[in-house]
């Protein structure tokens, strides 16, 4: 069978961005309610699309619900442009779409992202984004669905609180580190999908859209721009992000997300920004200070 | 006592399917005042509880409850928020089972502690000292308080369930069964801690429970239920030392040997 045609508009038999338009209106339907009532998991008809469960495809969906001719597309997945999933959904567009793509965080007005939010502040206009496995934060405290409706429907959510008090009392710290709860305009909690807690703060007051889909749950949430995004703590034990003893060994980052890479068998380790973006922005400008 | 009551219970009426949970049943509940309720298995008893908690609502006839702030409301008539905000800050339900009362997995101190996070306590170092002190009301050493209740006793899950329903500082308690598949000592220790509770805090109480000895020990008033109908009414040594009703003196006949 020959591959199928690839025009300026995208791939000869298939619709704009994959999705039929009646889907990409159910879908943009549901994230207009997402986007009224921050934080709250509105479900949606989730579609079956061409790569398996957990590899993003409710980010990719709300992607292709929003993204328009114009558009410049970032995608990545834990903050680097050319990991398998990354690059697989940005030649998924590219063909699809016939859109532009970038790994520029400034040039992009749409950014897919898996696991991270770019070092590189967002600004009013673009839009992040997320792709989210469990959508729903009290999942592992309360296991049915219709329970947690009416806890988040109440508002009760001292359960969470409960949890975050049973890490103090086991670790003296809350343990957080990954896909720390939020509360969203002091309504909802909200999972921000597995970024790591060095990336809340970031959610606080964004410029950006940030839209979330969960594929297998089907569901979407959204946090509009300049939402109060606040992680949940306790005042004696305030919300705390990571640090790092170590700067960035290729840019010499101390303010970035760092990854921590194992280089040799005798357990060297190297520290590295995990915004790829961001890191070699930061290398080529030294590179340019130095000649 | 006040002249107010706090629960005004009015022809509470509630069918399953084909025969009738409760019928008519109607009483007044003071606050300090301890009800009990007893009867065999399948009397109603537990509906009835269920109706006042708000987990079923009633085929027929009402429940009032005097709130501290916003005077006499219907419990059932209220909306679902309200009805919930109001059982986790003003009434408090000790369970038969603790497994359906309380988070095994969970420490003790944050069993405790819970309710206080649902209203918005924010500070982990009084929120310890609070849980710490309840554990203490409830006779578990404050050092227990990081161990999950799965590693307790029976007596003393139950005695957890208690601690953390009373941090709120409730007015009103119901409790189904709560000394049911403890053994005679252990009841006996939860009894006296109850008794105390009640008396120190003032608690307005309704205890269902098929124990006389039980109700002798703790209830002002009894109400003896069969068929979903209350037989017979009146003060607890009255009732239990003159029964009345045919069922009564079956009940008290049986139980009550030697």
């Amino acid at each position: 069978m020959n591959a199928p045609e690839t025009t300026a508009a995208g791939l000869a038999g298939y619709n704009f961005a994959y999705l039929d338009e009646q889907t990409k209106r159910m879908i943009r339907r549901a994230l207009l309610k997402a986007v009224a009532i921050p934080g709250y998991q509105v479900p949606f008809g989730s579609r079956e699309m061409p790569l398996p469960y957990g590899w993003g495809t409710g980010g990719i969906q709300v992607t292709a619900a929003v993204l328009g001719r114009d558009d410049v597309l970032k995608v990545i997945d834990q903050g680097a442009d050319d990991t398998t999933n990354a690059v697989s959904i940005r030649r998924f567009f590219a063909r699809t779409a016939g859109v532009r793509t970038t790994t520029d965080t400034a040039e992009a007005t749409l950014i897919q992202t898996r696991h991270r939010i770019p070092e590189t502040r967002l600004r009013e206009g673009q839009v992040l984004v997320f792709q989210v496995p469990i959508p729903e934060p009290l999942r592992w405290l309360e296991p049915r669905e219709t329970e947690t409706r009416r806890m988040h429907a109440w508002s009760e959510y001292g359960a969470m609180q409960t949890r975050l008090y049973e890490q103090i009392v086991r670790y003296g710290r809350i343990h957080q580190t990954y896909d720390y709860p939020v509360s969203v305009n002091d309504r909802y909690l909200m999972s921000p999908s597995p970024i790591p807690k060095f990336d809340n703060p970031k959610l606080h007051h964004n410029p950006a859209l940030l839209l979330f889909g969960a594929g297998r749950e089907r569901r979407l949430y959204a946090v509009p721009p300049y939402t109060d995004v606040r992680s949940l703590d306790f005042e004696d034990h305030p919300f705390e992000v990571e640090h790092w003893d170590a700067a960035c060994a290729l840019c010499g980052a101390r303010d970035s997300y760092l990854d921590e890479i194992i280089v040799d068998d005798r357990g060297t380790r190297l520290h590295v920004c995990s915004d790829t973006d961001y890191c070699g922005r930061r290398q080529a400008v030294a590179r340019e200070e130095t000649a | 006592m006040s002249a107010a009551p706090l629960l005004q219970v009015d022809r509470l009426g509630y069918r399953y399917g084909g025969g009738a949970g409760c019928r008519e049943v109607s009483f007044d509940l003071h606050p300090g005042e301890v009800l009990g309720i007893a009867g065999e298995s399948g009397a109603g008893k537990t509906t009835l509880l269920r109706l006042l908690a708000g987990d079923l609502a009633p085929g027929a006839g009402n429940v009032r409850y005097a709130t501290r702030g916003d005077g006499i409301v219907d419990l059932h008539a209220l909306g679902e928020a309200a009805r919930r905000r109001l059982l986790r800050t003003d009434i408090g339900i000790v369970r038969q089972n603790p497994r359906d009362g309380l988070r095994m997995d969970v420490s003790a101190g944050g069993n405790i502690a819970e309710r206080l996070m649902q209203t918005g306590t924010r500070h982990y170092g009084r929120l310890r000292e609070t849980a710490g002190d309840w554990l203490e009301a409830v006779e578990i050493p404050r050092a227990r308080m990081d161990d999950p209740p799965r590693e307790f006793s029976g007596g003393m899950q139950q005695r957890v369930q208690l601690a953390r329903n009373l941090v709120t500082q409730p007015r009103l308690l119901l409790m189904d069964e709560p000394t049911g598949g403890l053994d005679v000592s252990v009841q006996a220790r939860l009894l006296d801690i109850l008794r105390r509770l009640v008396h120190e805090l003032g608690l307005a109480v309704v205890i269902v429970t098929h124990d006389l000895a039980v109700i002798r020990l703790l209830a002002h008033r009894l109400m003896i239920m069969q068929n979903g109908r209350v037989v017979e009414e009146g003060l607890t040594d009255q009732v239990l030392d003159d029964p009345q009703h045919a069922y009564t003196q079956l009940l008290v006949s049986s139980i009550l040997k030697g």
